[in-house]
């Protein structure tokens, strides 16, 4: 059976002179080598240059606020619950009187923290989340740590910067479905 | 009178100087330019974080060298184990005196008296011989640093690359015989002037040519005839016991062996530091600068057109190198 075309009949037909002395064969790569040369590079210099990862790469984790800027989370812990490797922990809290521009509900995470060396970056604290409050940044990743005391983070890390804030074209997969944003729709998380 | 030989003999100074410098910065280079190639023929980008370009790379390699610990087996010949890469570099460094790297400096000595000062270390009428006894030379660097090392594997990878020395210094002599009958002379200097107006060697021996660099490639241990080194039999050939910068010294030298031997091929088959148009702009620079002075600025040009070629032929052995995988 034959898969490709590109299967080539062996020949044990003797060499010719040209083959024999080798040199035009060795002008051939010489002229292979020289061709790539001057061809543009492959190499993406990274720290300087990053590349696109794509909609639906899943990278550092972000606390959303909503439109006014307060914090979305309700301390509910599903995204606790969630988590096949235990790396987020939290503290709820009552919101007090006065509070109400900081969190968006009558309860809210006091400590939201993510152990950085557990997460495995699965996303499914993502899904878990029922008002919408921690993605996975599909354009940042988590830095390298040099030291042990910068491997748990906490909101003053996660909480979204309102004045940088993180927008992407679809939140859900539903979302993602309507706008036919590509490569969320390719890649169902379920399956995962 | 003895004002004027000194002056000739600070401008033979300088010469050598400046050859000994110059040669020493182009391997030192040679290392960087084999890692861009490399990468480049590869399409990556190579070293660029030292520095702009990556150009302070070799500096950067040369301190790690000597920051590593210096190690000397306990059952190694101690002094020859030292000498090894000291003969080495010696060897390679000794190469570069016969070959002429320009045309003459001229210099008014005293009023109506001119003096001319050849720039090359030294003229001997035995350049080609002297050449090959110091190449020769060589593979004892080799051979007592592996012998010193005290391991099998340094032992036979000394052995392997003392025999392709041996073997392949034949027919590289039998090629340049030819050279030498055409041209009558063993001096270097005369077959460089006897190519001047474009009756390169290479049009008259293009086989010898090919036979030539094919033994310069197996002469520097550089693939296709990577024998002595070659990664997959030997850990790493002659030099597998060696750290620090003894290590250094021995891949040094092998890249001053790769300029030297380049600087030959050019002098030998592509005219040394003869150009088409040469007299021309020679008169030329004559007629507007004055004797002197144009010719001494028609020498730097043709200095800089022996480079020129050296360092295409420097290029051209690492193109080969990242073009052809070893023999077998």
């Amino acid at each position: 059976m034959q898969l490709t075309n590109r299967s080539k009949q062996v020949s044990n037909k003797e060499m010719t002179f040209a083959e024999r002395i080798y040199l035009p064969a060795i002008v051939t790569g010489l002229g292979i080598t020289i061709k790539h040369f001057f061809q543009k590079k492959v190499t993406i210099s990274y720290p300087e240059v990053k590349k696109n990862l794509g909609p639906v790469f899943r990278g550092r984790h972000v606390l959303k606020r909503d439109n006014e800027g307060r914090e979305r989370c309700t301390a509910c812990g599903l995204c606790a619950v969630a988590c096949p490797a235990e790396a987020i922990s939290m503290v709820a809290a009552e919101r007090q009187k006065g509070e109400e521009k900081l969190y968006r509900e009558e309860k809210y995470a006091a400590v939201y923290e993510i152990n950085m060396l557990r997460c495995i970056f699965c996303g499914l604290c993502e899904e878990a989340c029922p008002k919408q409050a921690i993605y996975l940044r599909h354009d940042e990743f988590v830095p390298v740590f040099t030291e042990r005391d910068q491997v748990i983070w906490g909101k003053d890390q996660l909480a979204e910067d309102m004045n940088n804030r993180y927008l992407r074209k679809a939140w859900t997969r539903e979302e993602a479905r309507e706008q036919d944003v590509k490569g969320i729709e390719a890649q169902p998380r379920t399956q995962l | 009178m003895t004002f004027s030989i000194d002056v000739a003999f600070i401008i033979k100074a300088i010469i050598i100087l400046l050859i000994f410098a110059i040669t020493l910065l182009i391997a030192t280079y040679s290392t960087y330019a084999e890692r861009k190639v490399a990468a480049f023929i590869q399409d990556r980008i190579g070293p660029n974080r030292a520095g702009p370009f990556g150009l302070l790379q070799p500096i950067a390699d040369a301190v790690k060298m000597f920051f590593k610990e210096d190690f000397i087996p306990s059952q190694a010949n101690k002094w020859l184990f030292i000498l090894g890469p000291c003969l080495s570099m010696l060897t390679a460094l000794m190469t570069s005196a016969v070959i002429p790297f320009g045309d003459s400096i001229k210099y008014e000595a005293a009023p109506g008296k001119v003096w001319d000062v050849a720039v090359q270390a030294i003229d001997v009428n035995i350049g080609v011989l002297y050449v090959f006894g110091v190449v020769s030379l060589g593979v004892y660097g080799i051979m007592v640093g592996g012998w010193a090392s005290n391991n099998k594997f340094s032992l036979l990878g000394a052995i392997r690359a003392a025999s392709q020395n041996i073997s392949y210094e034949i027919s590289m002599g039998l090629a340049i015989v030819a050279i030498l009958m055409m041209t009558g002379s063993l001096s270097i200097r005369h077959i460089v002037e006897q190519q001047h107006g474009g009756n390169w060697n290479i049009f008259y021996q293009p086989l010898g040519f090919i036979i030539f660099i094919t033994c310069a490639f197996a002469e520097c241990n550089r693939t296709p005839f990577d024998l002595p080194e070659c990664e997959t039999e030997l850990i790493g050939g002659y030099h597998t016991e060696y750290s620090s910068m003894k290590l250094g010294f021995y891949l040094f030298a092998e890249y001053i062996n790769m300029f030297v031997s380049s600087a030959m091929i050019a002098s030998l088959y592509f005219g040394g530091y003869n150009y088409p148009g040469m007299d021309w702009v020679q008169a030329k620079l004559v007629s507007s600068m004055g004797e002197i002075t144009g010719h001494n600025l028609a020498t730097l040009v043709g200095t800089l057109v022996f480079f020129g070629k050296a360092l295409f032929f420097v290029f051209f052995y690492m193109w080969v190198r990242w073009t052809l995988p070893r023999f077998r």
